[in-house]
């Protein structure tokens, strides 16, 4: 069984002003959105207290609310999680009060309106250590980036390396985009998918380099664009094969890990499907404005007859 | 040329087999268990306290299925859940003091399989429930309490040595001492250099008066605080112990901050009352003139307190506080200069050295009782005859019955209160259920990811899917064995970092599978195409998976708790991709295909 048996290379980069212009609008979208929306961190990164708790009996919003409020709880969130039984309060940090005791009197307050609650979760997080996960964070992102900003200039070249990084960091930009626009809660563990997903994207467009120095070193007298065309073309099905298994396991996340791999499997989800589009649409344009040559990666060897010095053009 | 030599498959044979070893213990499950260990280092967890927890369970007609000692604990199994509980209630009340009888659920593997060490994988507390708590240390606090004992010592110490000064103050974490002229100043200094060298000294002047600001050094602050924070954990590990949890971890994270997990632990308030309270020590005067009989009828003597110490023994102790374990710098075990019996050396900052000189003074031949008293519990720890009178600050415990019983006392003077107080930070708690329930959605996300991948290879490359899909499988295998030798924590995260790596490490196969069509396509005869799949594949997978690796690092680096265990998993199943992906299907592929001379086609 075969999905792709391409006779000839598709002229990607013949597209490529198309493509670059539609990326260059979704980024343009996610930076505005996340610019105008804002993330919605989590209790991860804000500091707060999040309590999931569990009825025998759906569970009326309103008495809980009323309940937390005379307990003097006022700014409470309360939201159902899941099923109509499972219950998920938030309490944003109170002035500078660093104690744990919050959830305490949040569970006193509701066992004694319906003695049948219990507990199944609590987070806790104080400003300091907020704080602190949000810069480890941010940092992580960036380490990532460089190391394989780096490890990328070692293995092929510079070039290779920008085009790959940019076309990732752009995915990133797009998560985090779709994330602010329809304000999903931004966890640490969704911290955690996006960072799988650089590293697992710029795989997508290490498969397509790999393939262009391949073919710059066989096919002597073919142009660069038309390279990258058999390249991409070449690699396509693998492509659409490999992105479409680990699709297939993330969303067996999505509909069986329950609500706390349910972000995770989101930021997986778009990143897998931008991770696709960008590697092949964003990075390869890119190298090709870089300015790829062919002596960059064949250096010992002479020019043959009708390659012109710069081995660019026949 | 799609060979392998015989000790290529010897050794792919020995590593599954290994591996399949020590994913054994994931599939028996756990049994129900209660262990019981010492609290106090004087009582050794050996094979007697085996036989009397045997005996004791023999005695109250609770059957066990298993009862072994191991490091530092006696390890029983039960049966169910009731019978267990039943026994933790027997075995606490028999060995409830000093020792720390506490629930636990223990591996069901065979005997076997636990001698060569495979355990279960360590499951993280967000599958199988209970606190995870971050402390603060306040190590502004323990800055503050150390200038205070600079500023008595200092005080007591000028005062001593008869150099006058007109003023000595805390201010902040400096003291600050005010004298009439420079030459006082100069002697204080010299004195001070002398004999504190923790001291930093800088003079200043203002209206008039010359004045010596007295600050801590740089390196002896960092000494305080690390010294704050590790009696602050010695404490916390003594409060744990009596809240009779299993598997404690109890440890320093960064400079100033200490991690508490607590597997199992679902009363939460009361671990926080419990880990959050203060002990104190007080030295007392034990009253032998009044009549203890009459005071054990309930007559006690106006000022006094009835207690019974550790023997069992009662006895009257004054109501009036000599000294409080504020006034302890240091408390280490060693032996009696004289006697060579076991004996515990007590250092007492000057105040206290001088109040301790003034009441042995008055009171020798009389009794001292030591106190410990934690949440309104007051314990005797030790009432030693007073022989003469003891200055210099030094003081010698004697009447300990063993090396191990001054040691823990000496631990329990250190230990008894916290050095520095300590906020919580970060708190997850996670109930049971939902921990048995996060172990099931991350379970199916696996298995129905694996199904789905293994349907479709099979189906789109045949033959070759197959070989892709069993490589996947010894994968998981793989991954799973790595992660239970290693006793690495799975967390939920984690579990998504399982079934992520499967649905990666496919990429592998399929790189390999679609460049075997390729060169099948341009010609290539099938021995050829496999070989040259495999070979230009692999450098294709190495870079890609770099990529990923250096992720997973700095997860694992900047990362924290359930994220930290997101990332082990991915980098180890990176790992264990390549061996499964690469070596592994190919040997299958070269068994299978390898030996036909003149292979014709091939299942692709």
């Amino acid at each position: 069984m075969e999905f792709f048996k391409f006779k000839h290379a598709i002229p990607f980069m013949r597209y490529g002003k198309l493509t670059t212009t539609i990326s260059l609008l979704t980024f343009v979208f996610a930076v505005w959105a996340l610019a105008h929306n804002g993330l919605n961190l989590g209790v991860d990164f804000t500091g707060g207290t999040v309590l999931e708790v569990d009825y025998p009996q759906p569970a009326s919003l309103d008495t809980i609310r009323t309940t937390l409020e005379k307990t003097g709880l006022p700014e409470v969130s309360v939201q159902t999680f899941g099923t109509t039984r499972d219950v998920l309060i938030r309490l944003p940090l109170k002035g500078n009060e660093s104690s744990a005791k919050t959830s305490d009197t949040v569970m006193a307050a509701l066992k004694a309106q319906d003695p049948g609650v219990t507990l199944k979760r609590v987070d806790f997080v104080g400003p300091q250590v907020g704080k602190e996960l949000y810069n480890n964070g941010a940092l992580a992102l960036l380490v990532v980036a460089l190391g394989i900003l780096i490890y990328l200039a070692i293995r092929f070249e510079w070039r290779f390396a920008l085009a790959a990084i940019i076309a990732n960091v752009h995915d990133v930009v797009i998560i985090l985009g779709c994330f602010a626009f329809f304000q999903w809660e931004f966890t640490l563990t969704v911290l955690a998918g996006v960072l799988a997903v650089l590293g697992y994207s710029v795989n997508e467009s290490v498969v397509v380099f790999d393939r262009i120095r391949e073919n710059l070193r066989k096919m002597r007298k073919t142009s660069i664009p038309d390279i990258i065309d058999s390249a991409i073309t070449t690699t396509m099905s693998r492509t659409i094969i490999t992105h479409g298994m680990t699709q297939m396991v993330v969303l067996s996340m999505l509909l069986f890990g329950g609500e706390a791999l349910h972000n995770f499997a989101l930021a997986l989800t778009i990143g897998i499907l931008f991770g696709i589009y960008s590697s092949v649409l964003v990075a390869s344009p890119l190298l090709l404005m870089f300015g790829v040559k062919r002596e960059h990666f064949i250096k010992d060897t002479k020019p043959k007859e009708g390659v012109t010095a710069d081995g660019a053009q026949v | 040329m799609n060979r392998f030599p015989l000790w290529k498959y010897i050794l792919i044979a020995i590593v599954l087999l290994v591996s399949a070893l020590y994913t054994l213990p994931n599939f028996y499950g756990e049994v129900p268990a209660v262990q019981i260990a010492s609290t106090r280092a004087a009582i050794k967890t050996d094979a007697t306290l085996l036989q009397q927890v045997e005996d004791e369970l023999k005695a109250q007609n609770i059957p066990y299925t298993g009862a072994f000692l191991d490091a530092n604990s006696v390890k029983v199994k039960f049966a169910s859940n009731d019978i267990q509980l039943k026994a933790k209630d027997a075995l606490q009340a028999r060995f409830g003091d000093g020792y720390s009888v506490a629930l636990n659920l223990l591996s069901a593997s065979p005997a076997w399989l636990s001698a060569i060490g495979a355990k279960p994988m360590y499951l993280g507390l967000d599958l199988r429930g209970g606190v995870y708590f971050l402390m603060q240390v306040d190590m502004a606090a323990a800055l503050d309490k150390a200038a205070d004992r600079y500023n008595n010592d200092l005080r007591s110490q000028l005062r001593e040595q008869k150099i006058r000064y007109s003023g000595i103050n805390r201010v902040g974490q400096t003291v600050e001492l005010s004298f009439a002229d420079a030459a006082t100043r100069a002697q204080a200094e010299q004195y001070i250099d002398k004999n504190f060298p923790d001291l930093l000294l800088t003079e200043t002047a203002a209206d008039g008066s010359f004045k010596l600001v007295a600050s801590l050094r740089p390196e002896a602050q960092t000494r305080t605080q690390e010294f704050a924070v590790q009696q602050n954990i010695t404490t916390l590990r003594n409060r744990v112990n009596e809240l009779g949890v299993a598997e404690p971890i109890i440890q320093q994270q960064g400079v100033d901050r200490v991690v508490v997990q607590l597997p199992g632990v679902q009363d939460t308030a009361k671990a926080k009352e419990i880990l959050g309270r203060t002990a104190t020590l007080e030295i007392r005067l034990v009253d032998d003139e009044h009549d203890i009989t009459a005071a054990l009828q309930g007559q006690i003597p106006f000022g006094d307190d009835l207690y019974t110490d550790r023997s069992g023994q009662p006895l009257l102790v004054k109501k009036n506080v000599v000294l409080t374990g504020d006034y302890i710098t240091d408390a280490s075990p060693g032996f009696d200069q004289q006697s060579g019996q076991a004996a515990v050396h007590v250092n007492l900052d000057s105040r206290g050295a001088r109040i301790f000189k003034d009441v042995t003074r008055d009171n020798v031949g009389k009794r001292m009782a030591i106190l410990l008293i934690e949440k309104g519990k007051t314990e005797v720890i030790t009432a030693p005859v007073i022989r003469e009178e003891i200055g210099g600050g030094r003081v010698q415990i004697t009447g300990m019955d063993s090396t191990q019983e001054a040691s823990d006392v000496a631990l329990l003077l250190r230990a008894g209160a916290l050095a520095a107080p300590m906020n919580i930070v970060e708190e997850r708690t996670v109930g049971p259920s939902l921990g048995a329930d996060n172990i099931k959605k991350g379970f199916h996300s696996n298995l129905w990811g694996f199904a789905a991948v293994a349907l479709f290879m099979i189906v789109y490359y045949r033959v070759f899917g197959v070989f892709s899909t069993t490589a996947l499988a010894i994968n998981g295998l793989l991954l799973v064995a790595l992660l239970s030798m290693m006793q690495a924590t799975l967390t939920l995260p984690g579990l998504a970092g399982i079934a992520l790596t499967l649905g990666m490490a496919i990429d592998a196969n399929v790189l390999i599978n679609e460049r075997i069509r390729e060169e099948l396509r341009n010609g290539n005869s099938p021995q050829a195409a496999i070989h040259a799949g495999y070979d230009r594949a692999w450098g294709t997978i190495l870079d890609s998976n770099v990529t990923t690796l250096i992720a997973g690092i700095a997860l694992f680096w900047l990362g924290s708790g359930p994220v930290r265990g997101f990332a082990v998993v991915l980098c180890l199943g990176i790992l264990t991709s390549m061996f499964s992906a690469v070596t592994v299907s190919r040997a299958m592929v070269n068994l299978t295909y390898g030996r036909t001379a003149r292979l014709a086609k091939v299942s692709i």
